[in-house]
């Protein structure tokens, strides 16, 4: 979604969200969720809707854009910022780590030709690291979009990114 | 309902998705049809049942026979052999985990072994988990009935007390004490909150509870609200579970229909209502605290005790906050009486306990039994011994062992005999915590392993309190610089030290626990750090030695 698009489309994602979960303090949480579902990430102008929708009259949930944003950075599976097209997560828990983590953390680096945290140039991958994903009995474990790769070895990463476009 | 003559159960835990139970399960319904027995033949998607070598799997009752890994292209074989013909189709079976090949000790595990005792995980992978009448048919619901009718209040709490649960999240608490306490506290509004936050590395155990019997937990909840006298509860699952949560989900809508949930529960004054919360990615939020405050849309950041949440919890209302698995005991134990859950597991730890077995051994997962099982029995019993190295030559013997999660407690091969309840575990200086069993061989280097979970502690840090902020990452630079040989021996005394100050002035468990692995392991493998330092070798062979920038 180009920046333009997105702009326009937030106070719908944003209006639809407060619909659903409702306009209450407990429903903060799971409306930058959506949010984050809708564009990838959460950006400023979409804690500014939220901010605006939820002061109504009828709402009254009185919320700042810094308490908002407090949520975006606080909790991992919120981003501030935009990311790839495809998102890696990386397991870096002990028993993902010890079941050869350790080896593959290397080789997905090199493969992706990116470090922890980054985005490529071409906006196609993000690497990201994760804590447990509750999957331990088949670790190594990634986490790329919404699919989970237990048992990955380094020679399985490129047959494994190569279903991605 | 209608006689049905099979019940064929498919896989579909996140594993077998992957590993295309989805189309296993298309298959199966498109053969079945064809042979005309779609009115005969009970077709349904359970969570996996703790067996990860043998996915996607199909289970076959009356029978029990389990048949994995299947493929789309095994089904007809499998539909016209067993299911038209009537015979098991041998070459399908999967690896026999006991003598027999079948799975019969789902059911009935008498003589064959290894045998688990499943209260807890009872109906996971046996029922339908998103059916209600499965559920009611095997039992649920008959311990709300017992409590509404036959029972007051305080009577299901002194019930709980009399038979000895202890928390399951990993302090132990008596279940029957914490109920009585809320039941107590004066107030109009009460909430109950079902811990299913589940973030501990390596633990998975809440999410097969929750997607293999969801009914299980809503019941237990409902009964907690009416112990307590509450009227409104939380079920916070973590955001990762998606599957768990959509489960949870339509097991509230089903007992809502079913006059179950909501208002006058099965015609009685007792109302309740139950939101199905979802985390989004913090490890902190399963302090309950923490997890509170982001049900209240805030940061996960714990706050300083007391109060407790038993007085002072959700908007400022008294709370009670349990485990999933702590939970998952209730209906068995209101309606087998506590005389009955006494009688298994220790004298001092009733019950059972779900311990998650993962590692280099060959066999991971999940098993279900008594307290009071020694680690070297799960290890030869359960996970089929250690792991052999690739090449699959030299054998591998066992090192170390960590339970209970990040910040559980690394026992060396000394303590395998110990027994593991929360009496004897205790005494010998270990946390059972949330019974993950992180099984090392030698290949591991301990050190390596320390810095990997306060790399996991830096992380998750919340940062509120500045001992558990600044220990965890100054804990994570010193243990790097012994990595990378730069290490020296006051190096291990800084780390004493820093563990020591975080234990005292953290805010939460998760300062307050940090140092816990450091600590164990100066105390069983200082050798092994001091060689590091003194020799700049890693006798395992894992630790660079030299400045290496893998994690930016």
């Amino acid at each position: 979604m180009d920046s333009v698009t997105e702009e326009r489309a937030i106070p719908t994602i944003v209006g639809d969200a407060i619909h659903k979960h409702g306009a209450h303090f407990d429903a903060l949480i799971p409306i930058l969720g959506e949010v984050n579902k809708e564009l990838g990430y959460i950006p400023a102008a979409a804690l500014r809707e939220v901010r605006k929708q939820l002061h109504g009259p009828e709402e009254r949930v009185f919320v700042s854009e810094s308490q908002l944003f407090s949520l975006a950075s606080f909790y991992s599976m919120f981003s501030t910022q935009p990311r790839g097209r495809h998102v890696v997560q990386f397991c870096e828990s002990a028993p993902c780590h010890v079941q050869g983590g350790r080896d593959l953390i290397k080789s997905l680096q090199d493969v992706l030709a990116l470090k922890p945290g980054e985005t490529s140039s071409d906006g196609k991958w993000s690497l990201v690291m994760t804590s447990c994903l509750g999957v331990c009995a088949v670790g190594p474990v990634i986490l790329v979009d919404e699919d989970i790769y237990g048992n990955v070895t380094p020679e399985q990463l490129p047959m494994i990114f190569a279903k991605y476009d | 309902m209608k006689a049905i003559r099979s019940m064929v159960l498919v896989s579909s835990d996140p594993d077998s998705r992957r590993r295309g139970s989805r189309k296993v399960f298309d298959q199966l319904q498109a053969e079945i049809a064809k042979y005309g027995l779609a009115d005969e033949i009970k077709l349904t998607e359970v969570t996996d049942i703790g067996r990860h070598d043998a996915i996607p799997m199909v289970i076959v009752y009356p029978e029990a026979v389990a048949y994995g890994p299947v493929t789309p292209a095994d089904v007809p074989y499998l539909v016209e052999e067993h299911l038209y013909k009537g015979r098991i189709a041998n070459d399908l079976l999967a690896p026999a985990r006991e003598m027999s090949g079948r799975i019969a000790w789902l059911r009935s595990r008498k003589g064959s072994l290894p045998a688990e005792q499943r209260i807890v995980l009872e109906r996971a992978g046996i029922v339908d988990p998103e059916s209600l009448e499965d559920y009611i048919l095997n039992n649920g619901y008959e311990a709300l009935a017992k409590a509404l009718t036959q029972m007051k209040p305080a009577e299901v709490c002194a019930e709980l007390d009399k038979s000895g649960l202890q928390g399951r999240g990993g302090a132990g608490f008596p279940v029957g004490r914490k109920w009585s306490f809320v039941a107590a506290t004066p107030g109009q509004k009460k909430y109950v909150i079902c811990n299913a936050d589940e973030s501990e590395p390596g633990t998975f155990k809440d999410r097969l509870i929750l997607e293999g019997d969801p009914f299980n937990i809503v019941e237990a909840v409902t009964i907690a609200g009416y112990a307590v006298s509450a009227d409104e509860a939380y079920i916070y699952v973590r955001g990762e579970y998606e599957l768990a949560q959509r489960r949870l989900e339509i097991a509230i809508q089903q007992a809502r229909a079913a006059g179950l949930l909501g208002r006058s529960i099965m015609g009685t004054a007792y109302n309740l209502d139950i939101h199905v919360h979802s985390g989004a990615g913090a490890y902190i939020c399963g302090e309950e605290t923490a997890l509170i405050e982001s049900i209240e849309g805030k940061r996960g950041e714990p706050r300083s005790r007391p109060p407790y949440p038993t007085t002072h919890g959700l908007w400022g209302k008294p709370t009670l906050v349990n485990n999933v698995e702590t939970l998952a005991n209730v209906t068995s134990i209101l309606r087998n009486g506590a005389a009955w859950y006494r009688k298994i597991g220790t004298l001092s730890s009733p019950g059972t306990k779900v311990y998650t077995i993962l590692g280099n051994v060959n066999r991971t997962g999940l098993i279900e039994v008594p307290m009071g099982i020694t680690l070297r029995e799960v290890i030869s019993i359960y996970a089929g011994g250690m792991k052999n190295d690739a090449a699959g030559t030299e054998h591998r013997t066992f090192k170390l062992a960590q339970t209970g999660g990040s910040s559980g407690s690394i026992v060396p091969a000394s303590l395998q005999d110990t027994p593991m309840d929360f009496e004897s575990f205790r005494k010998a200086g270990v946390s059972l915590g949330s019974g993950a069993l992180l099984i090392c061989d030698e290949s591991t280097c301990v050190v390596d392993l320390v810095k990997v979970l306060l790399q996991f502690f830096r992380f998750e840090s919340c940062g509120k309190c500045t001992p558990c902020r600044v220990g965890t990452q100054r804990c994570y630079d010193i243990l790097t610089g012994i990595t990378e040989g730069r290490g020296q021996l006051s190096d291990l005394d800084w780390l004493l030290e820093l563990g020591n100050e975080m234990e005292r002035a953290s805010n939460c468990g998760l300062g307050q626990t940090a140092s816990v692995p450091i600590r164990d392991t100066l105390k069983h493998f200082r050798a092994e750090v001091e060689a590091h330092i003194r020799l700049g070798v890693c006798p395992a062979g894992v630790c660079p030695m030299m400045a290496e920038a893998v994690y930016s």
